[in-house]
């Protein structure tokens, strides 16, 4: 892969759009901005169709021979199917209000990163072999023709979009461009044109529960290694239970933070937390992520990749369902899951132990998102807190996609920050909560090969750090999503350096002063902590 | 599918030189690796790589960094078990440069 150019040359966007109209343009496949194509390996194991070892860079794709029917079937049963994709395909009037809403375009200038084009990729195949006028008029009409080319036009720009829905704030209509990106990749998908970043962790996900293949001993043996840190950094020995018939409650998390940092230190902090308040819980290994690759590939692998969180509970017997820091896992949770694999009526209403608050909020799911579990805890008074003990960090908060705009978590982890933490900065109003800017990586582009574009997409995040950043000194992005703490770290050291990034939990693990605790040296991540610690 | 060639022999590996099976890989083909990248494995590169496999062989991933520094500093001394010791040996970063010499496929998901 090509080296991504330099900051200083990335941020000179030209928005200058090509000479030739947009159907006469095709897309020009630029190293750095799209991913390795799907593993037939990974493809067999999902049993997706034409699984061949490919490349999005070759000339031929080796597709079926009758890949545009198969196209055109599966473009007729989703608009018979789902009524919200074919009200999109109809209703656009291309006002444009989405236009400069995406961080895409905002950091490419391509013209076809525009949210209202991305849509008339595929809405003018639409118009073309779906509506009359389109028949007869063609492109008079906005209508086109199938071919090869708009097929790796869909393919390019389809994993250009991040699923965020930015841009559906905007739209007059509502239109909700990351369900049309969504159609477009199951189609994609009906001839095997996934990427390997997503097909492989869904692949995995299918296989062990988990979208890194993490096997049972391997949760199970990570978790100790953090444990063995957390003994080292409280004193404190914790022993939480796997598998467990009878708990109360199952805890489900994005498989990322059982792996790799910084999303470590988040679960630290959940064990840490949970341990405090003698939570009666367990880890699964089988129902071991929390997140969903399935939901970028097709909605009916996203159902099958899902069905083992409730199925799991029931196994085990629990009351209710408790569930991690993670962006897209809450779309999923919040907006499909009981539709797709409810009712879960063997499940109580959730209700804290600790405080009795019933969640209503989550009364058909039975789900509870931790950051409305922890901030419940902290409004009664249930946690004692060193907030000084984060002196040394000035946090801002980047709300995720899909928590914010999918579920409307806005205050809560702010609260839980504003209360673990002393030194607190909002950014700047039109990049944060209902219009918050995306990763840049998320719905499974956080690969390595596609580093232009995903350093292209988090630039407007970035620029609103970099702004606070300056104002205010911020040093640290705290954030609820595992892809998040996976993908800024690298967009922030490109855009932003010395800014650091975190889950919010554990920022509420280094402050929460636990029973019986030794004096604290050092943080999670083993930084001293500079004697902040009990000073004024 | 790529291939990398090396004594006669053909092995399949993916775009960015992994090898597709982990159980194709020998000693050789670690060291013919790095000599391609202008590196000469040492004792204390082969301490890591020797780590990967008998790791990966058990748990069919490779060790969160966290573990492999753990782990290095317990075999190898406390003054080896920590981040920068391992970017010292494999620039690139550990668990890329290191994983792929020992034959390791790279870690996908949110990582």
């Amino acid at each position: 892969m090509s080296k991504t150019p330099k900051p200083d040359e990335l941020s000179k966007v030209d928005y200058t759009p090509p000479k030739t109209g947009w159907m006469d343009t095709p897309a020009e496949f630029k190293q750095g901005m799209w991913c390795y194509g799907s593993k037939p390996k990974n493809l067999e194991t999902l049993e997706f169709p034409n699984p061949r070892q490919w490349s999005p860079a070759d000339e031929d794709w080796k597709l079926p021979e009758n890949w545009q029917e198969i196209l055109l079937n599966g473009l007729k049963e989703r608009l018979d199917k789902y009524r919200s994709f074919k009200v999109f395909m109809d209703i656009c009037v291309r006002c444009g209000a989405c236009a400069d809403k995406c961080h895409f375009f905002i950091g490419s200038g391509d013209p076809k990163n525009m949210p209202v084009l991305r849509a008339e990729l595929l809405r003018s195949v639409y118009r073309g072999n779906f509506t009359t006028a389109g028949k007869i008029l063609g492109k008079l009409a906005g209508a086109r023709k199938l071919t090869y080319s708009v097929l790796k036009e869909w393919w390019y720009y389809f994993f250009q979009c991040t699923e965020c829905r930015r841009c559906s704030v905007f739209c007059p209509y509502g239109i909700d461009t990351a369900e049309i990106t969504m159609m477009a990749r199951e189609l994609l998908n009906l001839l095997g044109l996934n990427t390997d970043w997503i097909s492989g962790p869904a692949a995995n996900c299918y296989m062990k529960g988990n979208h890194l293949g993490l096997e049972p001993h391997t949760i199970v043996g990570n978790l100790e290694y953090m444990l063995d840190d957390i003994e080292t950094i409280t004193g404190i020995k914790i022993k939480p239970s796997f598998n467990r018939k009878g708990a109360e409650i199952l805890f489900v998390t994005p498989s990322g933070d059982l792996f790799a940092d910084p999303g470590t230190y988040t679960a630290m902090g959940y064990l840490m937390l949970f341990h405090e308040l003698g939570l009666d819980y367990t880890w699964s290994t089988y129902a071991s992520e929390g997140g969903n690759f399935g939901f970028f590939t097709s909605n009916e692998l996203a159902k099958r990749l899902n069905s083992k969180i409730y199925a799991e509970a029931k196994r085990l017997g629990v009351k209710w369902i408790l569930g991690g820091e993670c962006g897209h896992m809450w779309r999923v949770l919040n907006q499909y899951m009981d539709m797709w694999n409810g009712p879960a009526d063997f499940l109580l209403v959730p209700k804290s132990p600790v405080t009795g608050t019933v969640f209503e909020n989550a009364k058909s799911t039975k789900m509870v998102h931790i950051a409305e579990f922890t901030a419940d805890l902290i409004k009664h008074g249930k946690l004692k807190l060193d907030p000084k003990r984060n002196d040394h960090l000035k946090v801002t908060f980047h709300d995720s996609c899909n928590t914010a705009r999918g579920m409307g978590i806005f205050e809560e982890p702010r609260y839980i920050i504003k209360n673990v933490c002393n030194h607190f900065y909002e950014m700047d109003e039109h990049t944060i909560r209902e219009k918050t800017f995306c990763c840049g990586s998320g719905s499974g582009l956080n690969a390595g090969e596609n580093m232009e574009l995903r350093m292209r997409g988090g630039l407007p995040r970035a620029n609103a750090v970099k702004d606070v950043v300056e104002k205010y000194g911020v040093n640290m992005l705290a954030n609820i999503c595992a892809i998040d703490r996976a993908a800024l770290p690298a967009i922030l050291d490109y855009w932003v350096p010395g800014t650091g990034c975190t889950g919010v939990h554990e920022l509420v693990a280094n402050a929460l002063v636990m029973k019986g605790e030794k004096e604290r040296t050092t943080n999670l991540r083993g930084e001293p902590l500079n004697g902040m610690e009990g000073q004024e | 599918m790529a291939t990398l060639e090396f004594e006669g022999k053909s092995y399949d590996v993916d775009e960015e030189g992994y090898l597709s099976d982990w159980q194709n890989w020998n000693e050789g083909l670690a060291g013919h690796m790095a000599k391609l990248d202008g590196l000469d494995l040492t004792q204390a590169h082969w301490d890591v790589i020797r780590f990967l496999r008998d790791y990966f062989q058990k748990y069919q991933i490779a060790p969160m960094i966290k573990i492999l520094v753990k782990e290095i500093g317990k075999s190898l001394g406390p003054e080896k078990g920590n981040t920068k010791y391992l970017y010292e040996l494999y620039p690139a970063g550990p668990a890329k440069q290191a994983c792929r010499y020992a034959g390791l496929p790279k870690p996908t998901g949110c990582v």
